[in-house]
């Protein structure tokens, strides 16, 4: 049968129309069957979003599709004019942005938005069109359907914004979907229900689907071919099954590795059992802090912790669960509100104007973000220098064998010494900004979000280092991430934060198997796993169960709105005791032994 | 989830909030300009009552007139008869002329309005469709000549344009009139002939600055991505900047549509003197020269006030526009 979607030869520039243009992708070749999905997995930069776009005839600006084929069903995209290919786009190939809340427009209601495509394509009259919309968000398990769609985006969650912009593209019916790491800016919580949502409502179609991802086990669930790309070539392309089980290329297997980061072995001295940074009963937050001693906006509540010499605490919880702001009051950036800090024994003060030199030194903060935490016109050297300088009073020929002592420590060839930040790659900046932090030769760093930023197989690389800076140096580490799958990696001991509070704290082993606390099950169950079929396998999660209104004023469990396993008059009644699990874990539930 | 029911009443009680705190902090910008008028107009050298007696007017003349005028009150006692007088709509004497105040700017005031009131007829389509062409064009040959002609057009001092006018339609081709005198009677279109000159050439200064500023609006948002959203969605690429972007960029329109607007009244003194037009500014003008210092305030005031009723009304169609403000 003749395939669906067929690419050959596909080459895209960017620059110029003369020889100055650098080719981004070159030489691929697909094809798809009616109704089949094909994933283009691949690092940032491996021109999966470019070759997605070529199949609605549209490349960015600065860039353009210089040769090759690409046919749909009967019709020659690149040989479409302008207005053919505004005919074909949002009626026949819709697309799903990889960010929904930056691609709705801000001042139109979303029914407007999503009937739009059907509309100009003459595909329905306004009524039909939104009583379809209205049936799309039912498949699309979207909350209150009727009504949904008169909101404003910036009055809905990037979970719903996301599934809303699929009813968009779902509209009109099209043959082929494009979907564009549609879930990578979401939470794993809500990227289960996501995936699940899509899956669903592009098979009910019949559509024909392309998929970008860089994250395999999510292809894994969406995907029945699997392209992989690197440089803007072809590496591997093949069934799902296979690609995934069998790779034969190298560089798959390296991002199949870079995934699922392997434990990293614990240094061969078990860490002291004096803890280095200690904290008890800390509350904080943002804002002034009135005379009870809460701030305006409360973030933490609660949260103690102890960190041994040479020890990795893991602190995970989804965005806006205070662990930032965890590392912030350990940097000495925000005041803690009550509580302390101990350090190395001695108590910290709470603010940066108090603590001494030393404390300074001894404590360093790695940002996520190694672009803006990095003056882009500074030399390496003149970044590594003020440490030294500052810490350390080092000069001259001192500064520069420790600076070649630091470059080697990161892995980095001394000749990068003089080149300026802004001509680094993301790892090669993410190692300048722990080299950084290793010049004021600290005992523990608190690393935020180190390897978010960066893509699996870049960041697998820093999470090595990490480790073995750790052996080497003895270095304690506060590890900030949301990935529980890299949390596992390299720390000794995690917490959970939700909602400020430290759900769970337990050694890792705790994690590899329940019982867990319910949010942290939540967790767990919802990081996707790398096979097929493990979305059908992960039964749709039942309702919270119904109970009375929760008591006023109480200090209540804050998963309480989204936990299954909740108890009518108790979690809504009273604040959650700790329970010490079997497992070595403690957590924050009124179930004394926890479910699953 | 994130609308409850009752956000629509308490969205515009917020929004009805945010408007009074407007219209609050106008009125006191305007009570501020007016102590500002008023000392200013204090500072200036020359006294009323010594300006009519002339100078060899004894003294004894001088003081009897001061007193008449309430020129020997404490500066405080006069600032506020002054200020209850013009919330009153009665501004003072012009001892120059002879006259209340407020039969000479009745005089004055409709001729400006009625100037600004066309030019803004003819200037806002007129740099809308410029903007929004140039916009979309961004780059191509239309879009730099348009760019390279507005360019000129702001650069251009305005007494250039008016004379080339008058030069061009009154005294080559002998179409217009070379002064705007607003006919007592006869229909809109005879008033549209005698003003058509200085409509022009308001128009042109002010078209140029919106067009600009509109243009650049536009352009500042066809690079987010729910522009190209919409692209990919085979949205058309006038549908796309009317319906899409348009709505988005109409905070910094309007802003910049206020700012120039203002000007066809408080800043056309050249043109009204070169086509001889009796409006406000130039009556303004004449105030200064004459030491008429009644005229003066009164007439600095409405200019203020035309600015600020302009600010606040771009201000609540800001906001009116934006739903995150609209509807919280
Ligand atoms: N400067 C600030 N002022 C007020 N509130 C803030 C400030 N910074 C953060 N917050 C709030 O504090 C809470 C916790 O933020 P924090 O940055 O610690 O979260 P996080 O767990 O690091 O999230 P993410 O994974 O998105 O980085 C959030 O609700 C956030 O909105
Ligand atoms: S305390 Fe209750 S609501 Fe909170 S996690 Fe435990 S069971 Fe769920
Ligand atoms: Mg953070």
């Amino acid at each position: 049968m003749k395939p669906h979607v067929e690419v050959k030869g596909l080459r895209v520039t960017a620059g110029g129309k003369d020889d100055s243009a650098i080719t981004i992708v070159e030489g691929v070749d697909f094809t798809i069957p009616r109704g089949g999905v094909l994933a283009l997995i691949g690092e940032s930069g491996s021109g999966k979003t470019t070759i997605a776009l070529t199949l609605m005839g549209y490349a960015r600006s600065g860039c353009r599709i210089a040769g090759g084929s690409i046919r749909l069903g009967d019709t020659d995209i690149l040989g479409l004019d302008e207005p053919g290919l505004a005919a074909l786009r949002g009626d026949r190939v819709a697309y799903i942005a990889q960010s929904a809340a930056a691609s709705f427009n801000p001042s139109k209601r979303i029914m407007d938005q999503v009937v739009e495509p059907a509309l100009i394509h003459g595909r329905m009259d306004r009524k039909t069109a939104e009583a379809k919309a209205v049936s799309l968000f039912k498949a699309l398990a979207l909350p209150q359907p009727d009504s949904i769609g008169n909101r404003y985006p910036h009055q809905l969650s990037g979970g719903q914004l996301q599934r809303l912009m699929a009813a968009m593209a779902l509209i009109t019916g099209p043959e082929l979907v494009i979907l564009d790491e549609p879930t990578t800016a979401l939470d794993v919580t809500t990227q289960i229900e996501v995936l699940r949502a899509f899956k669903h409502a592009v098979a009910s179609q019949g559509a024909t689907a392309i998929y970008v991802s860089h994250d395999l086990a999510v292809v894994a669930q969406m995907a029945d071919q699997i392209l992989v790309l690197n440089k803007g070539r072809v590496r591997e392309a093949g069934v799902a099954a296979q690609v995934l089980q069998s790779p034969t290329d190298d560089y798959t297997r390296t991002l199949m590795a870079a995934a699922r980061p392997a434990p990293k072995p614990a240094p061969a001295v078990p860490p002291a059992q004096a803890p280095l940074l200690e904290i008890k009963g800390l509350f904080a937050g943002y804002g002034k802090v009135d005379n009870t001693g809460r701030p305006e906006i409360p973030v933490l509540r609660d949260i103690s912790l102890s960190i041994a010499k040479g020890a990795t605490l893991g602190v995970i919880g989804e965005s806006g669960s205070g662990k930032s702001t965890l590392a912030r009051v350990v940097a000495g950036l925000i005041r803690p509100a009550s509580g302390a800090v101990n350090f190395d024994g001695q108590r910290l003060p709470g603010g940066l104007e108090q603590r001494s030199r030393d404390q300074f030194r001894r404590i360093q903060l790695v940002f996520q973000n190694a672009d803006t935490a990095l003056n882009p016109a500074h030399s390496v050297e003149e970044i590594l220098g003020r440490p030294l300088r500052f810490y350390h009073g080092l000069k001259g020929a001192a500064q520069r064998k420790r600076m070649a002592e630091l470059l080697d420590l990161i892995r980095l060839p001394a000749s990068l010494a003089g080149r300026a930040c802004s001509g680094l790659s993301g790892g090669q900046k993410q190692r300048i900004n722990l080299a950084r932090a290793l010049a004021a030769k600290p005992d523990l760093i608190l690393c935020d979000e180190v390897t978010s930023a960066l893509d699996t197989v870049v960041g697998a690389a820093i999470l090595d280092l990490l480790a073995e800076l750790r052996r080497e140096l003895g270095l304690a580490y506060m590890f900030i991430s949301h990935d529980i799958g890299t949390v596992c990696a390299i720390c000794d001991d995690i917490m959970v934060l939700y909602g400020g509070t430290a759900v769970e704290i337990g050694p890792r082993a705790a994690y590899q198997a329940p019982p867990f606390h319910p949010y942290t099950d939540l967790l767990v169950g919802s990081v996707p796993e790398l096979r097929a079929g493990w979305l059908e396998e992960q039964a749709a999660r039942p309702a919270p169960p119904a109970i009375g209104p929760a008591l006023d004023g109480a200090d209540l469990c804050r998963f309480l709105p989204r936990c299954t396993a909740r108890i009518d008059g108790l979690c809504n009644q009273f604040t959650p005791p700790r329970h010490h699990l079997p497992g070595g874990s403690d957590i924050l539930c009124h179930h004394p032994e926890a479910v699953n | 989830m994130a609308a409850p029911p009752t956000s629509r009443e308490s969205g515009n009680a917020f929004l009805l909030i945010l408007l009074a705190k407007r219209v609050a902090s106008g009125l006191l910008t305007l009570f501020l300009v007016s102590l500002v008028v008023f000392i200013i107009s204090g500072l200036l050298p020359g006294d009323a009552a010594q300006e009519m007696l002339g100078q060899s007017a004894t003294p004894e003349a001088v003081a009897a007139l001061r007193q008449q005028m309430g020129l020997d009150q404490p500066a405080a006692v006069r600032f506020l008869r002054w200020l209850a007088g013009l919330l009153g709509g009665d501004p003072g004497f012009s001892l120059v002329a002879n006259m209340p105040v407020a039969d000479i700017i009745a005089s004055r005031l409709p001729n400006s309005l009625i100037l600004a009131a066309l030019s803004t007829l003819v200037a806002v389509p007129l740099a809308l469709t410029i903007g929004i062409t140039s916009a979309m064009r961004q780059g191509g040959r239309l879009d730099r000549a348009l760019n390279t002609t507005t360019l000129a057009m702001v650069a251009l001092p305005e007494f250039l344009i008016a004379t080339i006018a008058v030069l061009i339609f009154a005294v080559e081709l002998r179409w217009l009139p070379s002064i705007a005198l607003v006919p007592a009677q006869g229909g809109f279109l005879d008033l549209l002939r005698a003003l058509a000159m200085p409509i022009l050439s308001l128009s042109i200064i002010v078209v140029a600055q919106m067009a600009r500023m509109t243009r650049a609006a536009i352009i500042a948002q066809l690079g987010l991505p729910y522009v190209e959203m919409a692209r990919l969605k085979g949205v058309s690429p006038a549908r796309l900047v009317l319906v899409h972007v348009l709505p988005n960029a109409i905070a910094p329109i309007v802003n910049a549509m206020a700012l120039s607007l203002s000007y066809l009244l408080g800043g056309a003194v050249i043109v009204e003197t070169i086509f001889n037009y009796p409006g406000l500014a130039s009556l303004m003008v004449n105030a200064v020269t004459s030491r008429d210092m009644p005229l003066l305030q009164a007439c600095a005031m409405i200019f203020c006030c035309a600015y600020l009723s302009l600010v606040l009304i771009a201000d609540t169609v800001a906001i009116l526009a934006n739903p995150r403000l609209r509807n919280r």
